[in-house]
């Protein structure tokens, strides 16, 4: 495979060519296309003046060598050449700088957005909040570790796939708020030409408007800790009215999930769905055998925190730890549900056996009544 | 004169006979001759490159193909920070260091570096800070994984390791403060009679400039990582959204560094490109006066340009428009330089030993590096290109194929005045064309694999981007395996090489060149009286002692 790109890339430069992997992914957006377009501009540029100075200087390398017999001249300097040698690059750059400052003014220009959603990293997935329309959920990586770990065969999206994606309506400005709730990410789908870092305690904005429907993936470009490389973003564009038909249902479904807090839960049935949230959001640090990674994220499995201390759990699962800054306060983004749930988990999976069941009701008083 | 000849007094009384050359171990660890010192430096460097490379074939093993092959995610971030660490503050700024103490005494006809002991002090502070990071990796939680810009509140995240990385930085820092003090005051104070400021060699004047950016940057990072410190351990806030801190304020910081830290890092490889071009061009440096212009004003616009490293964190557009045009602007003066060195190569009489091709190597790939450097100024494209592997293929042509091409360039061209013997010419050629068919083979396909997509520093990849990561993977051992070479024709020579002649190179025209092979132990214990032309060029000497 890659002789042959290589070959092709020695073949011909042509647009196909540079179009197969070796260039910008093709533009959604019309910023997008811009950016292609001032890209391949830069390039040609660029590239031009790479052969024209080099060709000077193997034309010298051939000719003027000691081996050819070539005497030395002895000039060392030429005003009028080195003025025109400065002038001229002025000119080339102040030539880029034109199309690029418009297309700087375009970007930045976010108002009359007709949607607004507010994007959170977290370590290491999204959250989207459709301000306006009461829909909100977090998007996580979709690819099991298995792939990761060469156990399982690995799809078409490996490493790029979401178990939700961003949903947007073609044709309408969309504006996004960044922000962070723990270390700085980036977010970036590049065939929207967006990248824009996320950042604990600010609030950035961005713009895209997409031209045609269809599913576009992009990733977090921000080192961002252990699983920067884990946190993929997808974004699908639907026609205005199926966009319309999935908000619908969205908040449907939202209605319906409304849990009863005060539902008293069966321990089977709060082991499977803890084993889900735990699956989603713990067994990056502590894995899926509870073991954790000695030295750097601790063992649940038989600690004295899993199996003896439960307000301590419960403590720490709320409200992150003191000592290290890479256990979140889970409270912020969990449901009591969730949380009453993995801990459960956490209590009785692996070698722990407490027996011990975590209502919902439990987390509402360890949060002191605040939901 | 006057000045010069108290400044010299104190050498000249002590160095009748009483003072033989040291032996043993304390000749190293009591070392105050500035040749001892500089090949102190330039060993440590070379192991430093060594322990650098190691861990980049880590990272580049695990990237051979998709999946989680060798490494965990946190490790590999760790072999990530620390490679680059470890190349910049390790490999590359002590070896133009070195360079420095060993030739700027003979290229000025100065008897040592002015402060003998605090160079012996700079130097013996490199070693523990490499151990600091070297430990690290011990401890728990494991190195410094934030990357090298260790980016704050990352960084007040990690472990252990990032505190010992943060006392690295100091002691680093430190040494590298009192290295720049000494290369200062050698160069102001202690140049040989007739050898004027506008007549000094391009080495001399890029030492000095470097030396000046170091003492105004290396006290911000400093700064900085002392921040991360305190927000770590004392309880402040500088970077934490939470306690009214500013996590983009690091970001400002680091940068005001980490720019003028770049140049740091090309101005000596263009003092030392301007010497090996002539040499083997024959012919003077074309427009000696433009290059120091150029040089400073480079190193002027570096302190302005910060911010082009944050294009995606969300500036005004204003400020974007500012750090483009600015940064844009950098183009200029380094085109010049280019030229010049063109312009030298122009009706010269070339020949193309190992240095020279070094040389043009250098500035080839240089070249792309740069023009790849005016792409992502353009902050309206920087935006599809922050943080991909674009970056990484940027600051590798001009690091790699940059800084180090040069710093090879410089070992082959001085090692027979350092030592007296001459390398294997055939195996200094082969090392040259090894090394950059496989430096390309590895850093090309990255504008590609950037361009289509991959982010910078992760473990494990998408299939698309497997073919281009293979072939760099490929490219990186291979690169890994030639730098043996080098050694090896080092190791050889330094014992086994022929005898040089006091001027190998038929157009050298430096002041280096006009004292005996190897340079004896002790020289210029008395200044020469010289008739200097530009670029250093010895048209007369007249005195000056050595022993």
């Amino acid at each position: 495979m890659a002789c042959r790109r290589v070959l092709l890339l020695l073949t011909g430069w042509s647009p196909a060519v540079l179009a197969a992997n070796v260039n910008l992914p093709p533009p959604v957006t019309g910023i997008a296309q811009d950016i292609y377009d001032l890209h391949m501009l830069l390039l040609y540029i660029t590239g031009g003046i790479f052969v024209l100075v080099f060709g000077v200087m193997f034309w010298a390398i051939l000719r003027h060598r000691k081996s050819a017999g070539h005497q030395a001249k002895h000039f060392h300097e030429n005003t009028t050449v080195e003025i025109i040698w400065t002038l001229i690059p002025l000119l080339i750059l102040v030539a880029m700088a034109w199309p690029a400052t418009r297309l700087i003014l375009q970007q930045k220009s976010s108002a009359g957005a007709e949607l607004t959603i507010k994007v959170t990293g977290y370590q290491w997935k999204w959250h989207y909040d459709y301000l306006d329309d009461g829909v909100a959920f977090m998007s996580h990586l979709a690819t099991p570790q298995s792939a990761i770990h060469q156990v399982a065969a690995r799809g078409e999206h490996y490493l790029l796939e979401v178990d939700q994606p961003l949903v947007v309506p073609t044709g309408t400005k969309v504006r996004l708020l960044l922000t962070a709730n723990d270390v700085i990410h980036a977010w970036w789908v590049p065939q929207l030409g967006v990248k824009q870092d996320a950042i604990p305690g600010f609030v950035r904005d961005v713009w895209f408007k997409v031209d045609r429907p269809g599913t576009y993936r992009g990733q977090c470009a921000e080192l961002c800790g252990k699983d920067h490389g884990f946190m993929p973003i997808v974004v699908e564009a639907k026609a205005p009215a199926d966009y319309q038909a999935w908000l619908a249902a969205r908040q449907k479904a939202a209605a319906a999930n409304l849990e009863d807090p005060n539902k008293v839960w069966p321990l089977a049935e709060l082991m499977a769905r803890g084993e889900k949230v735990y699956t989603q959001n713990c067994v990056a640090c502590h894995q899926a055998n509870g073991k954790g990674i000695p030295g750097a994220f601790p063992a649940l499995d038989g600690s004295a925190m899993a199996t003896k201390d439960k307000p301590g759990h419960i403590d720490i699962v709320l409200n992150g730890s003191k000592k290290n800054a890479a256990m979140a306060a889970w409270g912020k983004q969990l449901s009591d549900t969730d949380i009453a749930a993995v801990i459960t988990y956490e209590r009785n999976a692996w070698g722990n056996h407490t027996g011990d069941v975590v209502q919902p009701k439990d987390i509402k008083a360890a949060r002191g009544g605040k939901a | 004169m006057t000045a010069i000849d108290s400044a010299l007094q104190p050498a000249h009384d002590t160095a009748h006979g009483h003072h033989a050359k040291p032996s043993g171990i304390t000749r190293w660890l009591f070392a105050t001759n500035h040749k001892d010192i500089g090949s102190l430096y330039l060993w440590f460097a070379f192991s430093m490159f060594i322990f650098g490379g190691v861990l980049a074939l880590c990272i580049r093993a695990e990237l051979f193909r998709p999946g989680l092959q060798f490494w965990q995610p946190e490790l590999f971030n760790q072999f990530t920070t620390l490679h680059g660490l470890i190349m910049v503050f390790g490999a590359i700024m002590p070896a133009f260091t070195g360079l420095a103490n060993w030739m700027l005494p003979l290229m000025i006809g100065a008897p040592d570096m002015a402060f003998a002991r605090m160079n012996n002090w700079s130097f013996w502070l490199l070693p523990p800070a490499a151990l600091l990071l070297l430990i690290s990796f011990a401890v728990p939680g494991g190195a410094a994984a934030a990357g090298w810009t260790l980016y704050a509140p990352l960084s007040t995240q990690m472990g252990m390791g990032m505190d010992l990385t943060i006392f690295a930085i100091h002691i680093m820092g430190v040494s590298s403060i009192m290295g720049s003090i000494n290369i200062i005051v050698t160069i102001l104070n202690l140049r040989a009679p007739g050898m004027t400021m506008m007549k000094m060699p391009m080495f001399a004047w890029a030492s000095l400039i470097t030396a000046y950016l170091i003492i105004a940057v290396m006290p911000v990072l400093a700064g900085v990582v002392t921040m991360v410190l305190t927000d770590r351990h004392f309880g402040t806030h500088f970077f934490n959204a939470a306690g009214g801190g500013d996590p983009v304020l690091y970001q400002h910081i680091f940068w005001f560094f980490g720019h003028p830290e770049v140049y740091i890092m090309a101005l000596p490889a263009f003092g030392i490109v301007s010497h090996i071009i002539p040499t083997f061009s024959r012919k003077p440096l074309f427009g000696y006066t433009s290059m120091v212009y150029a040089t400073s004003s480079i190193a002027i616009l570096s302190f302005m340009v910060w911010a082009h490293h944050m294009f995606t964190t969300g500036m005004p557009a204003t400020a974007q428009l500012f750090f483009m045009y600015a940064t844009m602007l950098i183009a200029v003066p380094t085109g010049v330089k280019v030229f010049n060195w063109i312009g030298t190569m122009w009706q010269g009489s070339m020949s193309f030993e190992t240095p020279m091709l070094f040389a043009i190597g250098f500035i080839c790939l240089f070249t792309v590096g740069g023009l790849s450097g005016v792409t992502l100024s353009i902050a309206a494209i920087d935006i599809q290109l922050q943080d991909t592997y674009y970056v990484v293929a940027h600051f590798h042509y001009v690091l790699v194929a940059g800084a180090l091409f040069s710093l090879f360039a410089a070992v082959y061209y001085w090692f027979p005045k350092m030592t007296g013997r001459m390398y294997s010419e055939f195996w200094g050629k082969f090392h040259f064309w090894w090394s950059l068919l496989w430096f390309n083979v590895t850093f090309f396909p990255m504008h590609f694999l950037g361009l289509a997509g991959m982010p910078r520093r992760i473990p494990d990849y998408n299939m698309q981007f497997t073919d281009f990561n293979t072939m760099a993977s490929v490219g990186a051992f291979c690169f890994g395996l030639g730098q043996l070479i080098f050694f090896a024709n080092m190791l050889h020579s330094l014992r086994h090489g022929r005898p040089a002649a006091a001027k190998p190179w038929e157009g050298a025209d430096t002041l280096e060149w006009q004292i005996a092979t190897p340079a004896p132990y002790h020289s210029f214990v008395e200044a020469p009286d010289l008739e200097v032309g530009e670029n250093g060029r010895i048209d007369a000497m007249h005195g000056g002692k050595h022993h």
